[in-house]
Order: C-alpha cells, then sequence, then structure tokens
C-alpha cells in the first residue's frame, strides 16, 4: 500500500524560551524578537507521517502551512527531512483569522490534494495555543478525528490504530481512513535534517523568493523543477472571501494585556504570613501565575 | 435571550466530572446575570443519581442521553448529539471543560455551528461592546479572557455576531459552588437511539489504560524546584502539591538527586536540563554555578532559603527567607485564597 499524507505545520514565535534577552524594559515580552520555528508538536506530527513512509516506501508526504511568505522555511525544513513536497498558503487576505477562518482556508487547501489518507497536524502551537486547527479542519474535511496522539501503533489497508495520550492514561483507537489525527508532543521527536537531502533542496524557493533572489535560478529550475515551492493564494484555492480574514472570523480580540515577567529590583521578604500572601497576590495580578 | 448550556463530562467513575461542577457553578452566576436559565447536558450511559446532584449547583434542565455507546467518550457521536440539540435550543453560551475531551469536541462543534470558540478561558464575564468600524453596539456578551502566546500575552476575545458564545476552560479555574440543595430542575431525554447512526462510530476504542506520562520539564512554563534544604523525598510532596495547584512542574538539583530526594530525569544544571520558563521557584536551592546554569533564563525567579546570603538570592526577583516547609504550606493556602 502506498499513501498520501498531508501534515499541517506553522511557523510560530518561540514563546517557550523566554528569557531575559528577549524582553522590554517594562518587564513584557518582546514579541517581535523571538525567533520563528517550527511549532514543536507540528514536529512530532512530521515525525509521525516519515515513519508511515518509511513502513510504506513510495507513500507521499506533502506538507501545508499558512503564514507569511518567510514561512516557506517550515516546507524546506520538511523537505530536508524526508516529505516529498508542500504548499505555502498565502495571502494578504487570511490576515486577522481565527481558528475558524484558518480551517476554512487549510480545509480547501486539502482539498485540492484529494486523494489522501491522512491529515495529521499538531496537537497545539504555541502562539494562538488553542489547539482548534486540527478538529475543525476534520470537521471541514468530514474527517473522523483523533487527537492527542502519541503513536500510530498499526495501519492495515484501510485502518489505522492510534495511541492517544489524555489524562487519565492512555487509549487506543482503531479509524478507518482517511482520517485527521493531531499529534501530542509526547510522541516521539522528529528525526534530524538528512546531509543529503539538504543538498538536494536548499535552492527550493517560493516564486516569491525568487523574485528576490539576485541570483539566476531560472537553468537550475528548468532542470529542477522540484525545486520550485508553489504558492496559493485565495483565488487558487477558490475561497470564499467573506469567510477569511476578520470578515470569517466570529472571534474578536477586544483587548490584549502584556504579562509583565521581569522585576526590576529583587524583593526580600519574611516566612510572615501576610508576605506570602503579598507575594501570590503580586504573582497573580501580573498574571505570572493563574 | 436564551440559555446558558454546559457540557459536562462524565468520569471514570460514572459520575460528573468536578471540571463540569465548576463550570456549572461559573454558569449559574453568569445566567444570573444575564436573567437566563442554566441548562447541562450529559451524555453517558447509566449515571448515578444525576439529578440529585446536579440540581443543587443551580441546573434548570439537564439532557440527558442514556447509551452505552456513549461512555467512554467517542468524538463523532457526542458531536452528532451536541449539534443536534444545539440546532435547536440555540444556545447563548455554551461551555466546555479544556480537557482532552472538551477541547476535542468544541472544535469540531464550532466547525459546524460557525460559531466563535475561546480555548483554556481564566475567566469569563459579562460586559458590553462597542464596534467602533460598524458604529454597533453590543449588550451583554461574554468576555472570554485567556492567555496567549505561551503565557505571555492575556486577551479578552469577544463573539459579538455568533451564536452561541463557545469557551472551554481549565479544571480548577472555576470554583465548584452549590447554590441551593434543594434546587430542583427537569429533565429532558436526548434520544440517542434514533439520532446516531452507524458512521457515527468508525472510530472504536480498543483499549483504554492509565499509564504514567514521561517527565518532560523542558517546556514547563512553571517549575518548582528542589535543592537539598528541602530534607527529604517525603518533604518533595509538598513541591508536588504546590506544583499541582499552580499548573507547574517539578525540577531539582544535582544534590537533591544525589540525596535520593527526586529522580534523575528531573535534575536542572549543567548536567541535567537546562530549563527557560516564566517563573522558577527555587526552594532549599543554594544556587552553584552548575545549577544556575539550567536555570539563570528563567524570567522570574523565587528562591526560598534560609540562609539570606545564598548565592541563590542574588539572581531572585523575590527571597523569602525562611524555612521551605513552614512557607509551601503558606504559598498553597494563598494562592488558593486569592485566585478565584
Ligand atoms: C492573543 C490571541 C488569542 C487568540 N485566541 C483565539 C481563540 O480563543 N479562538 C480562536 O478561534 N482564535 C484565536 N486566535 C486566533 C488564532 O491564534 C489563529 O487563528 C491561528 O492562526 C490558529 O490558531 P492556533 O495558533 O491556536 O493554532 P492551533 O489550533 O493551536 O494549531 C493546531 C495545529 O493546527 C495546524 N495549524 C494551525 N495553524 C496553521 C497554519 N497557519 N498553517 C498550517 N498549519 C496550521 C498545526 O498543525 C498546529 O499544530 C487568537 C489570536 C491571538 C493573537
Ligand atoms: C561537574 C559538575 C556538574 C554538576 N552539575 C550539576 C547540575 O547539573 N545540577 C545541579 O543542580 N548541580 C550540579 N552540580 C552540583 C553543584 O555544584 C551543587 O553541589 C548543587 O547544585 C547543590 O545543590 P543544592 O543547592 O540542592 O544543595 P546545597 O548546596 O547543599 O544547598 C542547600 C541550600 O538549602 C538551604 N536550606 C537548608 N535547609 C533549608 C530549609 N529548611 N529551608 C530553606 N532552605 C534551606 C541552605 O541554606 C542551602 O542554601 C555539579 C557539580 C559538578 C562538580
Amino acid at each position: 500500500m502506498k499513501y498520501r499524507i498531508v501534515v499541517l505545520a506553522k511557523q510560530v514565535p518561540d514563546t517557550r524560551n523566554v528569557g531575559k534577552d528577549a524582553m522590554k524594559a517594562d518587564g513584557t515580552v518582546n514579541r517581535a524578537a523571538l525567533p520563528a520555528i517550527f511549532n514543536p508538536e507540528d514536529l512530532n506530527a512530521l515525525e509521525q507521517a516519515l515513519r508511515i513512509k518509511d513502513r510504506f516506501p513510495g507513500s507521499e508526504i506533502i506538507v501545508l502551512t499558512m503564514g507569511p511568505f518567510r514561512a516557506a522555511e517550515i516546507i524546506r525544513e520538511s523537505l530536508y527531512r524526508g516529505a516529498d513536497r508542500g504548499y505555502l498558503i498565502t495571502d494578504r487576505k487570511f490576515a486577522g483569522s481565527d481558528t475558524l477562518a484558518t480551517s476554512y482556508a487549510i480545509s480547501l487547501a486539502v482539498k485540492k490534494l484529494e486523494p489522501y489518507h491522512f491529515v495529521i497536524s499538531g496537537r497545539q502551537a504555541i502562539d494562538g495555543d488553542t489547539a482548534q486547527v486540527g478538529p475543525q479542519t476534520a470537521e471541514k474535511l468530514h474527517l473522523p478525528q483523533v487527537t492527542y496522539a502519541e503513536d500510530i501503533l498499526d495501519i492495515e489497508k484501510d485502518s489505522v490504530t492510534i495511541k492517544r495520550r489524555i489524562e487519565m492514561g492512555v487509549e487506543i483507537v482503531k479509524s478507518t481512513l482517511p482520517v485527521a489525527i493531531t499529534v501530542h508532543g509526547s510522541a516521539p521527536s522528529c528525526r534530524a535534517r538528512l546531509a543529503k537531502l539538504v543538498m538536494k533542496y536548499k535552492h527550493a524557493r517560493t516564486i516569491t523568493e525568487l523574485q528576490e533572489e539576485t541570483k539566476d535560478y531560472t537553468d537550475l529550475y528548468s532542470h529542477r523543477p522540484y525545486l520550485q515551492i508553489d504558492e496559493w493564494t485565495v483565488a487558487d484555492l477558490n475561497a470564499d472571501a467573506e469567510m477569511l480574514g476578520l470578515s470569517g472570523s466570529p472571534t474578536k480580540v477586544k483587548k490584549i494585556e502584556n504579562v509583565v515577567l521581569a522585576h526590576k529590583e529583587s524583593t526580600r521578604l519574611t516566612a510572615d504570613d501576610k508576605d506570602v500572601e503579598w507575594l501570590m497576590q503580586e504573582l497573580i495580578s501580573r498574571h505570572v501565575i493563574g | 435571550m436564551n440559555n446558558i448550556f454546559v457540557y459536562c463530562e462524565v468520569s471514570e467513575e460514572k459520575s460528573i466530572s468536578d471540571v463540569s461542577l465548576e463550570l456549572l457553578s461559573k454558569g449559574r452566576k453568569l445566567a444570573n446575570e444575564l436573567g437566563v436559565k442554566l441548562e447541562a447536558i450529559v451524555l453517558g450511559d447509566k449515571i448515578e443519581n444525576l439529578e440529585g446532584n446536579l440540581y443543587p449547583y443551580g441546573v434548570d434542565v439537564i439532557h440527558y442521553a442514556d447509551d452505552k455507546r456513549l461512555f467512554p467518550f467517542l468524538t463523532l457521536p457526542h458531536s452528532t448529539l451536541l449539534i443536534d440539540l444545539f440546532k435547536k435550543e440555540k444556545p447563548e453560551v455554551v461551555l466546555f471543560g479544556a480537557t482532552s475531551i472538551g477541547r476535542d469536541i468544541a472544535p469540531r462543534i464550532a466547525s459546524a455551528l460557525r460559531c466563535g470558540l475561546t480555548a483554556d478561558c481564566t475567566s469569563l464575564e459579562i460586559g458590553d461592546h462597542f464596534e467602533n468600524r460598524t458604529q454597533k453596539e453590543y449588550k451583554s456578551l461574554l468576555y472570554q479572557i485567556r492567555p496567549a502566546f505561551g503565557g505571555n500575552i492575556i486577551a479578552t476575545i469577544i463573539n459579538p455576531d455568533t451564536r452561541p458564545q463557545m469557551a472551554t476552560v481549565r479544571e480548577g479555574v472555576m470554583k465548584k459552588e452549590i447554590v441551593n440543595p434543594n434546587y430542583k430542575g427537569k429533565l429532558k431525554s436526548i434520544d440517542a437511539k434514533g439520532l446516531l447512526k452507524d458512521e457515527d462510530f468508525i472510530v472504536q476504542i480498543i483499549e483504554r489504560h492509565i499509564e504514567k506520562s514521561k517527565v518532560n520539564i523542558k517546556n514547563a512554563g512553571i517549575i518548582v524546584s528542589g535543592g537539598y534544604g528541602v530534607g527529604s523525598r517525603e518533604n518533595f510532596k509538598m513541591l508536588y502539591d504546590l506544583a499541582e495547584v499552580l499548573g507547574a512542574d517539578v525540577g531539582a538539583t544535582r544534590a537533591a538527586v544525589d540525596a535520593g530526594f527526586e529522580d534523575h530525569e528531573r535534575q536542572i544544571g549543567q548536567t541535567g536540563v537546562t530549563v527557560r520558563p516564566k517563573l522558577y521557584i527555587a526552594c532549599g536551592i543554594s544556587g552553584a554555578v552548575q545549577h544556575r546554569a539550567g536555570m539563570d533564563q528563567s524570567a522570574q525567579i523565587i528562591s526560598i532559603n534560609t540562609d539570606p546570603n545564598a548565592p541563590i538570592n542574588f539572581i531572585a526577583d523575590y527571597t523569602i527567607i525562611g524555612n521551605v516547609n513552614d512557607i509551601i504550606p503558606k504559598m498553597i493556602k494563598y494562592y488558593k485564597k486569592n485566585s478565584k
């Protein structure tokens, strides 16, 4: 059997490792200073896809990422690890999309890749932190969903057995194919880049990136068409613009407060009840805890 | 205005989970503020004393589906029943636990109903909104307050135009409160047999068991870390108690690991893991350079130490001078007192 696997991967600011270096003078996080990385659980998702391909040679992995032009990096990173191709979903009209509008756009892109057997995403992105895009994409595609997956245990012709990691322990479930899976961070980590693939794909570019290159790639690309990373816009997806961006998003951000993490001077306290209570109130009011 | 609904999860013991009782308590308060009713949804199998348990939380209606195929939880049959119910009842607000169940099913339903969903709220309030763009005034919306960006910002989210307004809330965030032990509502049954189709069961549960998850303190947002000064493996349990209420993980120094207080996989430092949480609580840790190497990039550090001159105090944002065994229980007590 050969399977077609669509992996959803997002480029995110590295919100986990906010050191003192990414802090502004007022103690809030400078989000722009955070490096852009491959969303951690999406790497776990990619690894699950690669394992299917290991087991069923000839299977195909297609990575979809929606984001600004620089998110093409996610596709290259995936190619270096064994994905076969990828598409960058990018358009100004996507800006301001909440998870409903995001999953609408992503589901249209996945539909263009029919017939597929698996849609594998991370459980949660570390910026929006909602864990909603996976299940919402599944619903839009009318697929069964298996969330919090830790491992794909077995694949038969048109069914898959998956281990889920949930609060009480683990659950083993079996689903028919095609299926949407969201992968938990406790799943095996992603393999490293392969030198051979880095050599093969290091010149892979989107059209927009090519326009910014000073070097002329025309000749190289005519011999190696696989280096072309396609961009899909609203028009390519045949999407209803009303269902995208702000107009397609039922949720609105009314207000954003920055959490004040750093404090300038060290505060000395005693073990007295009133000191300990003051500290807990202080941390709660600054949203450091609670 | 229509009513507030709470999706109630069924626990392993086949009763209603704490997180759902907490949401019913919050739902009752919101319902009072809006002048509407509180309705609970329970999809399960032979739940004991359902009415006696739920009405005291101020529940006006229980929608109950009793079918052995509904426990343990499966996404598709539960979604089918909820979508059908919401299309008929048109709730104003629906609340779910931010658990592996709530976070699995709520987005699927929001997608089907094309309504907004806010994840992992830490607070829910009622408020008005004026939309500048359209010059439109909205009364009594649900303000859904949640952390995002790994806890670095707190956002207030609203859903002005679509209903229901849906949110998930983590366990322990809202307070469980019985409003009146004699409160009485009514039970309405959901026709699961009639509504569920074979295709709702294409995902099957083969096996379930309790299994400890692997330690992963690297990505923890808050770490309660213990050193040799904690004194014993027994005392370390207190650190776990504090970690549990704060949603934190537990770490340790090499001296604590060598003394057998904690396992090596939790060791932080040069020969352990490197962490950068937003809050690091160092309990009975002197702050040797090999330990600091693994934690000095933490955004906030609290040191609890009997020695005012312990080196860790000089990189800490807050220092509490005193015995860790006295201070931790106080932290738990005052966190609980002030967090709700
Ligand atoms: C402060 C703030 C709060 C927000 N709160 C909410 C909210 O409560 N509700 C809401 O609906 N929206 C919310 N949003 C909007 C939301 O962050 C965006 O819609 C975002 O694009 C997707 O959500 P996420 O980052 O939470 O992804 P998640 O749902 O956590 O992502 C899960 C998985 O889906 C896949 N995926 C997600 N996005 C992409 C992508 N762009 N390309 C490829 N794969 C992807 C990945 O595999 C990922 O691991 C909020 C935004 C901000 C700035
Ligand atoms: C090559 C090398 C690698 C190393 N790698 C690591 C590493 O990866 N991680 C690591 O942690 N260490 C490492 N070490 C060990 C390190 O040098 C220190 O020995 C160790 O960190 C000390 O641990 P501690 O702070 O728990 O203990 P101690 O230094 O003994 O400090 C205990 C502290 O607790 C306080 N205290 C005592 N009783 C109480 C009480 N009741 N209440 C409150 N406070 C109390 C004391 O005042 C003291 O400050 C390494 C050492 C070497 C040589």
